[in-house]
């Protein structure tokens, strides 16, 4: 379980983060949505460790982020940044391969190399194992960034708009892929995406930043209703219901 | 193939170091061989510190076109020498006791870039910002040496030259060896990290995310760079400038950024350059240019040509 308590953070004197509590009990997926600005990023980046926690406290699995050795927590804990820029000169396996670095230190076993095998037919790469990634499009190498992700085969899955640059099939084999690991191996993923349907349909719940502060979190069908997402995005967009889901019309 | 790579730059390298050892080989053999082994042990030891700490100071930093000398050591070390000449006049800088001023001089840039690391461990200062303080704090000592220099009357100054470009004709055997063990020492530390070099060549955000400790390792591979830097540049003078030419050449040649690779070619390439520019120098060119000039020349032309040679496949 990931709990987040009274957790504030400020920029010189500009407030991002205002007494968040969260608690993220394991398995299913949780979508943090909010505009532009909300606090998203900067809340994940102080689950992931990427930045010193100024008030409050955040576990996982009841390990205190700021002091727990990184190598512990990243045996439990993964994370995806936005356009994480990786080196050029290394093959697609390599970079998938880097995910299980938590467990073995640079010294791969016979299991380990299955599971790079693994991540790389699910998502796609066995054609582009041995490219540079710096050949690869933007999409094919966000693929591989995920791929690592998922190598690392922690019980936290930490996403920071994982979608980015993925088209249509791949943003949908992603959130179908989390989907599985979450209801068959129990894992936990949390994103920060934009694409408020996307969350509809595949997360299990919906935590919603404005300004700072937490303003809605349920369930799809409890925060995504037209009052609430005009009080989350400053503007009515219709809600229709396709297949008993929530479907936001927001481009219109 | 990597492997095959490898072998060939092994092979130059061995022809480079035989070539240093033999051509030209006359009169007391035993004692010019001595003479030279010496000198190749130092050139060993220069190129070997210059490719790994260069190497290591480009994961950190994540840029491919920073050197070591960015922190400004080099800059102190020619401050340090100006100013005993000025203090001390030609002939008193010329009877320090070697030993002495190699330990100072070695204590003294490291303690310089442990001054720099050290608001980067304590107050987790932004790298960025730590080495644009190496930047100015260089860019003053360098200053400094300029007014210095004026102010010296010309013998000194002549002086003042000679200490500023490196240096393999003036060696004393023992510090070269104690520069060679500590050296060692510090690639044996760097190839254990070669796997932790790796993911930190990520960047800060993926590498903690698998599970690197930042401050720590950065700070520590950092460190690492000052040793090498500063024992090289103590035993011989600033040798920092070919450091991207190595770092660029191996990167090349080996298709690769795992540093299990990366670091012995930039090592064997920094070999190659260094004896087989230090070979050319004297028997080709008869010594009448520095090495310097000759490692530019020649190392550029070969980048060059690697460049070509590349947009055009």
């Amino acid at each position: 379980m990931i709990v987040i308590e009274n957790v504030s953070l400020s920029h010189r004197d500009t407030p991002i983060l205002r007494d968040i509590d969260l608690s993220l009990p394991r398995g299913g997926i949780t979508a943090l949505v909010g505009p532009n600005g909300a606090g998203k990023s900067s809340l994940f980046s102080l689950i992931a460790r990427l930045q010193p926690l100024q008030k409050g406290r955040i576990t996982v699995d009841d390990m205190p982020v700021d002091t727990t050795p990184s190598r512990t927590l990243a045996q439990r804990l993964a994370i995806l940044r936005q356009d994480g820029a990786v080196a050029n000169r290394l093959t697609v396996r390599e970079i998938v391969g880097f995910g299980r670095f938590p467990h073995h230190r640079g010294r791969p076993a016979a299991e380990d190399l299955a599971l790079v095998d693994a991540a790389l037919s699910e998502f796609d790469l066995h054609s582009l194992a041995d490219r540079f990634i710096d050949t690869l499009s933007g999409g094919q190498r966000q693929r591989a960034i995920v791929a690592m992700t998922f190598c690392q085969g922690t019980d936290y899955l930490l996403l920071d708009e994982p979608l980015n640059n993925l088209d249509m099939f791949h943003a949908r084999q992603l959130m179908r892929c989390l989907r599985t690991i979450a209801d068959e191996r129990q894992r936990t993923a949390i994103i920060v995406l934009h694409d408020i349907n996307q969350a509809a349909s595949y997360a299990d719940r919906i935590v919603a930043l404005r300004d700072g502060r937490v303003i809605a979190d349920g369930t799809p069908d409890d925060v995504l209703t037209e009052d609430h997402l005009e009080s989350i995005f400053g503007y009515r967009m219709k809600v229709e219901h396709m297949n008993g889901k929530p479907f936001v019309l927001h481009h219109l | 193939m990597p492997d095959r790579r490898m072998i060939v730059l092994a092979a130059i390298a061995l022809i480079a170091v035989l070539l240093f050892l033999t051509v030209g080989l006359r009169g007391n053999v035993q004692f010019v061989l001595q003479l030279r082994a010496l000198k190749l042990l130092a050139l060993l030891q220069v190129a070997i510190s210059i490719a790994v700490s260069t190497v290591l100071f480009q994961t950190v930093t994540a840029n491919r076109i920073l050197t070591p000398s960015i922190m400004g050591l080099d800059a102190l070390y020619l401050f340090g020498q100006t100013a005993l000449i000025f203090a001390l006049g030609g002939f008193g800088y010329a009877s320090l006791d070697a030993g002495t001023k190699f330990g100072a001089e070695v204590l003294l840039m490291i303690a310089l870039a442990g001054a720099l690391l050290w608001p980067l461990i304590r107050t987790r200062m932004d790298m960025n910002l730590m080495l644009l303080m190496g930047v100015t704090l260089g860019l003053l000592f360098r200053s400094l040496s300029q007014l210095l220099s004026r102010l010296l009357d010309p013998n000194a100054f002549a002086i003042v030259q000679t200490a500023s470009f490196a240096n393999f004709n003036m060696l004393r055997a023992d510090l070269t060896i104690l520069g060679t063990i500590i050296t060692l020492a510090a690639v044996v530390v760097s190839w254990r990290a070669r796997h932790v070099l790796d993911i930190v060549g990520l960047g800060r955000e993926a590498a903690i995310g698998l599970g690197v400790s930042w401050i720590r390792t950065a700070a520590g591979l950092l460190l690492l760079v000052a040793i090498l830097v500063a024992v090289s540049t103590a035993l011989v003078g600033p040798v920092v400038f070919f450091g991207l030419l190595v770092a660029a050449l191996a990167e090349r040649v080996m298709r690769t950024q795992r540093h299990a690779l990366l670091l012995p070619a930039a090592a064997l390439i920094a070999i190659i350059i260094l004896v087989g520019g230090q070979t050319l120098l004297q028997h080709g060119l008869g010594g009448a240019s520095t090495l310097g000039v000759v490692i530019e020349f020649v190392g550029g032309l070969v980048f060059l040509a690697l460049l070509f040679h590349e947009s055009r496949k």
